[in-house]
């Protein structure tokens, strides 16, 4: 027992010696080069479907940045000449752990900007530590639009549009094409995400279909799985549509236990941000789904020569296409990259300021693969971005679902203006969309 | 448990002491230091708790309470106060385990330890679908002054809430010590070793756990209150049985023989997650799971046996104690 018990004490007294090693090697913040805490899902539920293919899309576009092999308009090395020094954080572990994180990304690494987040609530736990701190942080993703609807940021700016326009989109779609929607049953998780994306589509649905009855509404909790329950709910009410914001595993599962009972047959299936599980589902996926990306993202896309060289270059790299998360990081990298330049461009061509970054970026306007991107709402911090929804069709030459009947919707069609919470404009009946 | 070790003076100095050290630490450990306190904290329950032979698995009930508590209250009548914030979140937690103290007191072992589990997921399961509280993204708050003062320099702001939750935890640290070598404290050791004599001596058994567990929740609840003022904002997290799971492990990795080892526990766990997420963030769990393991391989009784030896032979609890702790631990 007393030898062991020496050996433990030398064994903690190096583990502290080390620990203490490591917090005291403060790097040095030097002038070429850009350091960025990126933060996304590594582990947990959300990490196959979002976090690991925004991070192999972030490392992709990093990685071609720095050998500045991008396309028009971002041919310049790194952010300004500066080489990108990535540094990646795991999402997973709750807001606690988020929070704890982005002050030590800040305050020991000592990063120039934070870029990340796919989780609502870690949006909104982390967007108040940055503006204390007074230090940049750019949101990638998440959908909740609560984060500058409630509160006011100037230092937070969110590079994608929130979950709003998926809902608002898919409406529109469904009276462009003439989808009969007489009744509707609804299915989302019990948690933030689903309850929000529920009450947006139901309240678009009431503008356009003013006669829409809601049957079923179904909220089974998060990462169930099993929805064999929920699906006879579902074909006993035999709406004209059935809607779902479900997403990753939860989706995939869904998908694939409603199908053998015909409910694709029965009902129309509508699908928020399931763009991500065609690859994995294959032929699994109905075909006449009407599936959006929360964006004009992956199969959806539309041709440019940046959206050409990323689609092609990160199917290359990471032998599947890219899906939403990893179009989302990339447009937050070049918003960041075109603010880092515009600022270089206005204090001559030093390495910005969090100041200079910052007035950079308020209202900024930038080409991403996926299309324009505008920072227009929440005085100039919030982005809004076109939408295109479709519908799926299995294609057995490539063995891939193809999406065809793509229709695009510009951005102020489906996003609320400026001062406007999004759930009272649709609410209000979308007044000032501008749809062509 | 340290029979006439350490005089109070000693360990008030000790903690006036780590206080101040906050001034000199780099400006990113103070709030790490914040959230270990505040773990350390409701971890000091817990190991309160144990003493009796009951594991709470769900104090993520009274840490929730706390942090919701101050939450509203603050967002609705603009309590902003630190040390307010803080007994705010000891009496919510406290009156909350008034209610379920005596309820749970009748139960012992694993069953004791499942409902308090079961109740902290039905507060979660609450949280989640109520949407006035943002449901399961939870809402923000603002951040926390004291004695009327407001910190706008973030490194003052740190210290501040660092100094309130160090001295909090410190007090609670001595009155825990204290507590361990009265009369209850002692009764609740026997309460462990066996409970039916404790009766025969006229002691109610029931009376002894239910004091203790309100002890832990007014722990928890405080605990709850610097959690939420270090992140200033609170989801249905804070009560999923996880989080609770978290600060369990904080006590096993602390051991029971030293009040100061919960806290070294607290701080050396929330190093090691962070420079585990920073060097290897695809396996950041891993490390943490073998750090863990490793303390309970090589440290059974928790690291606060690096410096507490075994010189106490001579005393019958304490000798009995390690047999009995595993056990008590291990549920």
């Amino acid at each position: 027992m007393d030898r062991f018990s020496r050996i433990n004490r030398s064994a903690v007294f190096l583990s502290v010696v080390t620990a203490t090693a490591l917090a005291l090697v403060t790097p040095a913040s030097a002038e070429d080069t850009f350091k960025l805490g990126i933060v996304t899902f590594l582990s947990g539920p959300a990490a196959d479907s979002f976090g690991v293919p925004a991070r192999n899309g972030g490392q992709f576009v990093i990685d071609q940045l720095n050998k500045g092999a991008v396309p028009s308009p971002y041919e310049k090395v790194g952010f300004g000449g500066m080489k990108i020094e990535p540094v990646i954080i795991d999402e997973n572990g709750g807001a606690t752990k988020q929070v704890q994180e982005l002050r030590n990304l800040y305050q020991r690494d000592n990063v120039d900007a934070v870029l990340g987040y796919i989780g609502s609530g870690d949006c909104l736990a982390v967007a108040p530590i940055a503006e204390e701190l007074k230090k940049m942080l750019v949101l990638m993703d998440c959908g909740t639009p609560r984060i500058f609807e409630e509160a006011k940021y100037n230092y937070v700016f969110r590079t994608a549009a929130h979950a709003t326009m998926d809902n608002v989109g898919l409406i529109r779609y469904m009276k462009a094409k003439n989808v009969k929607m007489d009744t509707l049953s609804a299915i989302n998780q019990d948690y933030a995400w689903g309850q929000d994306s529920r009450a947006d589509f139901v309240a678009a649905a009431g503008q356009l279909y003013p006669n829409v009855k809601l049957q079923t509404d179904l909220l089974p909790k998060f990462g169930a799985g099993q929805y064999g329950t929920e699906i006879s709910a579902l074909v006993g009410a035999g709406s004209d549509v059935v809607y779902s914001s479900l997403w990753g595993g939860d989706l995939q599962a869904f998908i694939l236990q409603a199908a053998p009972r015909g409910l694709p047959k029965r009902s129309q299936l509508v699908f928020s941000a399931a763009d991500h599980v065609l690859p994995p589902l294959g032929d699994k996926m109905p075909d006449g789904t009407i599936i959006g990306a929360r964006g004009a993202y992956g199969l959806m896309s539309q041709k440019s020569p940046l959206n050409d060289w990323f689609f092609k270059g990160y199917e290359a790299v990471n032998g599947v296409y890219p899906v939403q998360a990893a179009y989302r990081i990339a447009q937050s990298i070049f918003g960041l990259k075109a603010a880092v330049e515009k600022a270089m461009a206005k204090n001559g061509g030093k390495k910005p300021s969090t100041d200079e970054l910052v007035a950079a970026m308020t209202g900024l306007e930038w080409q991403s693969p996926g299309g324009l991107i505008q920072m227009r709402l929440a005085d100039g911090h919030q982005a809004i971005q076109p939408i295109a929804i479709s519908r799926t069709k299995y294609n057995p030459d490539l063995k891939r679902v193809d999406l065809v009947d793509i229709q695009y919707f510009p951005a102020e069609c489906v996003n609320p203006p400026p001062g406007v919470k999004s759930l009272d404009w649709i609410k209000g009946g979308m007044q000032g969309a501008k749809c062509n | 448990m340290k029979h006439g070790r350490l005089h109070p003076l000693v360990m008030i100095a000790l903690v006036v002491a780590a206080t101040l050290f906050g001034r000199i630490l780099p400006t990113w450990t103070l709030s790490l230091a914040t959230v270990a306190a505040s773990n350390a904290l409701i971890a000091l329950g817990i190991v309160i708790l144990a003493r009796t032979g009951n594991v709470s698995f769900g104090q993520g009930l009274f840490f929730a309470a706390g942090g919701y508590g101050v939450a509203l209250i603050a967002n609705a009548w603009g309590v902003t106060d630190a040390v307010a914030q803080m007994v705010i979140g000891a009496v919510c937690g406290g009156l909350l385990g008034l209610v379920i103290g005596p309820l749970i007191a009748r139960y012992s072992g694993i069953f004791f330890g499942m409902l308090t589990l079961a109740l902290s997921m039905v507060l979660y399961g609450a949280l989640v679908k109520s949407s006035a509280l943002g449901g399961s993204d939870g809402f923000n708050v603002g951040r926390p002054s004291l004695f009327g003062m407001v910190f706008v320099d973030p490194r003052e702001a740190d210290f501040m809430l660092y100094a309130v939750s160090v001295v909090t935890t410190g007090l609670a640290g001595i009155a825990a010590t204290i507590l361990f070598r009265s009369e209850l404290g002692l009764a609740s050791l026997a309460v462990r070793e066996n409970n039916l004599r404790i009766e025969y001596l006229g002691i109610s058994a029931n009376r002894v756990i239910t004091i203790n567990f309100i002890i832990a929740a007014v722990f928890a609840g405080a605990s709850g209150a610097f959690a939420l003022m270090a992140q200033r904002h609170i989801d249905p997290q804070f009560a999923y049985w996880t989080t609770s799971g978290e600060f369990v492990f904080v006590a096993v990795l602390a051991g029971y023989q030293s009040v100061a080892a919960v806290f070294v526990a607290s701080l050396a766990l929330e190093l090691v997650r962070s420079f585990s997420n920073l060097y290897l963030p695809n396996t950041w769990q891993l490390v943490l799971g073998v750090f863990l393991l490793g303390v309970i391989l090589f440290l059974p009784r928790g690291i606060g046996s690096l410096w507490i030896r075994e010189k106490r032979k001579r005393s019958k609890p304490a000798a009995a104690t390690p047999a009995a702790v595993r056990k008590g631990v291990a549920l």
